[in-house]
């Protein structure tokens, strides 16, 4: 027998659906890939070395720019290992209001992955409907914040500015449970989009324990892991983790749309709380001059793609003396390794696509 | 063609002007009106696609170039002459400049096959669809060309695609197109339309007793024309933009207009299959109905070519809306469809219209 020539196929970082900022160096036989090695670092901007040299105040502002489809998750991180450190708790409504604005940003980031993906499969529309109703979301971040997406709003101690028109939150809930009807009717049913994602792409829970695999990704392939569970932030609040066994992308998808549900459902909960007490209590924390206990620092939460973490370590310094993130996607990547061994061109870019991975978040 | 041709030569005999040059310039007419016709359809086409793709999308579409965004294309047609061709180092340069040509010309030739009136058909052959089904897969061979001449990965994938795919696709269509032939007893288009005439109207067009071969050819023709959701040899998440990667400026616009021209002659061809081509909807014709004498009988002619038009920016439609709801398929499930489905499909549709065929025997004559 002959050898058989492959093909070496630099995927990115000059390719639409990689934008420029990730390269998969693909080995193709035919267009069955052979092997996967994803090249990252494209959008490195050295967050955690910069954040060495600047103070925790300075540095607060750039945090939603290390995922800047989730930056209030980052900037809640920043603000929780600080009111850590300095043992500050934190008023019910100022809880409250995180929480609104955490799962608003979640849906704004859900839905902006469910267009992509569509995107991704080749389906032009859904990407604008998505967009959409993604712009309601952004257009009450700015309202509140005075940004759309980079949005600061977090402080140490609590947020900027108290929250205000929770009518129009309320009205973009009603709309975006018809929408998500509309969605299922013009992406679940379709018979192409069923074909392209169910069965492939399987991820088995036990490779993704072993590849840190975290948040909805996780959760598609029938493990209960929801970090929110666990975290203080939410520890009033009523709801299941969605949870569901496929292990596929059509798993995956549904999850996502889902967690739409199920973020709608909490931020009900957070306007009935923010409803029964009227008044911003906050004790906001002087940044000038402000020292941490020396020690390490950690806190965590559910990002929309996945398990998101800081670490400070202190030395009683105005900087911190070393910070590091983690985050969901960086894992994301590295699982693409193992995923797209053995699959045909045109379904790697939709297995990649429902990963859901953020190449800011990886480069940090 | 013949009533025309008289007009044509007693208004030059008016005028004194010897009757060879009418002979001779009598078939420039037609050539320059289809040139003409097909390059403002081709401009509309594009329009037309992006408005309907931004209603479907809650979006306005162009609208800033003249009025209601009408000379958007004209813009960016004017855009593409003026852009630098660029032809990249390692490129055959010969055929990677012959590949936009050969998209064009098959476009032209099929479309002088198309009966637009009752007696304007420009190459009236008695096996006319059997010529159109051989030089509407003749692209195939520019892709080929400038896929392989681009030395380009990206291109070389698209063109893999795109040749397994219209190899799968041309098959059920030539047997969906048995299917009408045997029901009109022709190869010629002409008289595949005057078959489909009945009092019945719409209900005696060939879609109806022809449906699945309606369906099949339809089908078909999207794989043919790299249509969404066929659109593998292009798609732009993974190949970046297939064959045509490596073309700018006026290749890239000879390619677009070339698979612009296409879809409206593949459209044409399809009503002029299944949906009465030329033929009025309402059984009768408002120009006879109107104008009575010469003139009417010279309005039907642009009433028959304007039905015609109509009927095809029908199915065009239809496949702009079928863009804007359905995601790509997948390369091996594109080519199982085809082969395991489609094909068998097809078969059988023409054995149910040799039935039909041999049954009703009268009404499809």
């Amino acid at each position: 027998m002959t050898n058989i020539e492959t093909l070496k196929l630099n995927l990115g970082p000059q390719h639409p659906s990689t934008h420029g900022v990730l390269r998969l160096i693909l080995e193709l036989e035919g267009e069955k890939i052979i092997s996967c090695k994803p090249d990252v670092g494209y959008l490195h901007r050295g967050m955690e070395k910069i954040a060495e040299k600047l103070t925790y105040i300075q540095y607060l502002p750039m945090v939603d720019r290390i995922d800047y489809l989730a930056g209030f998750f980052y900037s809640e991180l920043l603000c929780e290992n600080i009111e850590k450190a300095l043992e500050i708790e934190l008023s019910e409504r100022v809880k409250a209001i995180r929480v609104l604005m955490l799962e608003l940003n979640r849906i704004a980031s859900h839905l902006l992955w469910i267009g992509a993906f569509l995107m991704d499969l080749g389906a032009v529309s859904p990407f604008f409907y998505t967009f959409r109703e993604r712009e309601l979301v952004l257009k009450y971040f700015e309202k509140v914040t005075g940004q759309r997406m980079m949005n600061n709003y977090f402080v140490f101690g609590g947020v900027r500015r108290d929250i205000f028109d929770l009518g129009d939150v309320k009205d973009f809930l009603k709309i975006l449970k018809n929408k998500i009807k509309d969605y299922e009717r013009i992406i679940d049913r379709n018979p192409i989009f069923k074909q392209r994602t169910i069965g492939k792409g399987i991820l088995e829970p036990d490779i993704a324990f072993n590849d840190s695999i975290t948040g909805v990704n996780l959760r598609a392939s029938g493990v209960n892991l929801d970090f929110r569970t666990k975290h203080c932030l939410y520890k009033d609040y009523e709801f299941n983790p969605v949870v569901l066994n496929g292990k596929d992308s059509f798993s995956r998808y549904r999850a996502r749309v889902l967690e739409l549900t199920l973020s709608a459902s909490i931020i009900e909960q957070t306007i009935e709380k923010l409803e029964q007490n009227g008044e911003l209590k906050q004790t906001l924390i002087k940044p000038l001059g402000l020292k941490l206990p020396e020690g390490e620092y950690y806190s965590e939460i559910e990002a929309p793609r996945g398990l998101a973490g800081c670490y400070i370590k202190s030395t009683v310094e105005e900087r911190p003396y070393r910070l590091k993130w983690r985050t969901g996607s960086y894992y994301a990547v590295n699982l693409l390794r193992k995923l797209l061994k053995g699959v045909y061109l045109n379904d790697a870019i939709a297995i990649a696509g429902s990963l859901d991975i953020i190449l800011p978040e990886v480069d940090k | 063609m013949n009533y025309l041709y008289f007009l044509y030569i007693e208004f030059l005999a008016k005028h004194q002007i010897p009757q060879i040059f009418g002979d001779i310039t009598f078939y420039c007419i037609p050539i320059t009106i289809i040139f003409i016709a097909l390059l403002v359809v081709v401009l509309a086409l594009v329009l037309v696609e992006r408005k309907m793709l931004g209603w479907f999308t809650q979006r306005k579409g162009p609208n800033r170039v003249g009025f209601w965004g009408i000379l958007q294309t004209v813009a960016d047609a004017f855009k593409l002459l003026c852009k630098e061709n660029i032809t990249p180092n390692a490129v055959d340069r010969f055929l990677f400049n012959l590949a936009p040509v050969i998209m064009f010309t098959p476009a032209l030739v099929v479309l002088g096959l198309i009966p637009y009136s009752a007696e304007f058909t420009f190459a009236n052959f008695e096996t006319n669809s059997l010529i159109y089904i051989v030089f509407a897969v003749l692209p195939v061979m520019s892709i080929l060309i400038g896929g392989w001449a681009s030395n380009n990965k990206y291109s070389l994938m698209g063109t893999m695609r795109n040749i397994s795919q219209v190899l799968a696709y041309e098959l059920p269509m030539a047997f969906s197109l048995l299917g009408v032939i045997t029901l009109a007893s022709s190869m010629n288009l002409g008289k595949i339309t005057l078959a489909q005439n009945s009092a019945n109207g719409i209900l005696g067009w060939f879609w109806l007793p022809c449906i699945i071969g309606f369906a099949v050819m339809f089908i078909s023709i999207l794989a043919e024309l790299n249509r969404c959701p066929f659109d593998l040899p292009e798609a732009e998440s993974e190949l970046i933009c297939g064959y045509n990667t490596e073309y700018s400026g006026m290749r890239f616009a000879l390619f677009y207009l070339g698979e612009y021209s296409l879809l409206f002659a593949n459209a044409l061809f399809l009503s002029v299959l299944f949906l009465g081509g030329y033929l009025s909807p309402f059984g009768r014709y408002l120009s006879t109905m109107l104008f009575a004498g010469q003139f009417g009988e010279i309005l039907l002619y642009f009433e028959q070519a304007f039905w015609l038009i109509l009927k095809s920016f029908f199915i065009i439609f239809v496949i702009i809306w079928i863009r804007a709801v359905f995601p790509r398929m997948a390369s091996f499930d594109l080519l199982k469809f085809s082969w395991t489905f489609l094909l068998p499909v097809s078969i059988l549709n023409l054995f149910l219209m040799v039935i039909l065929k041999f049954i009703t025997g009268g009404v499809y004559a």
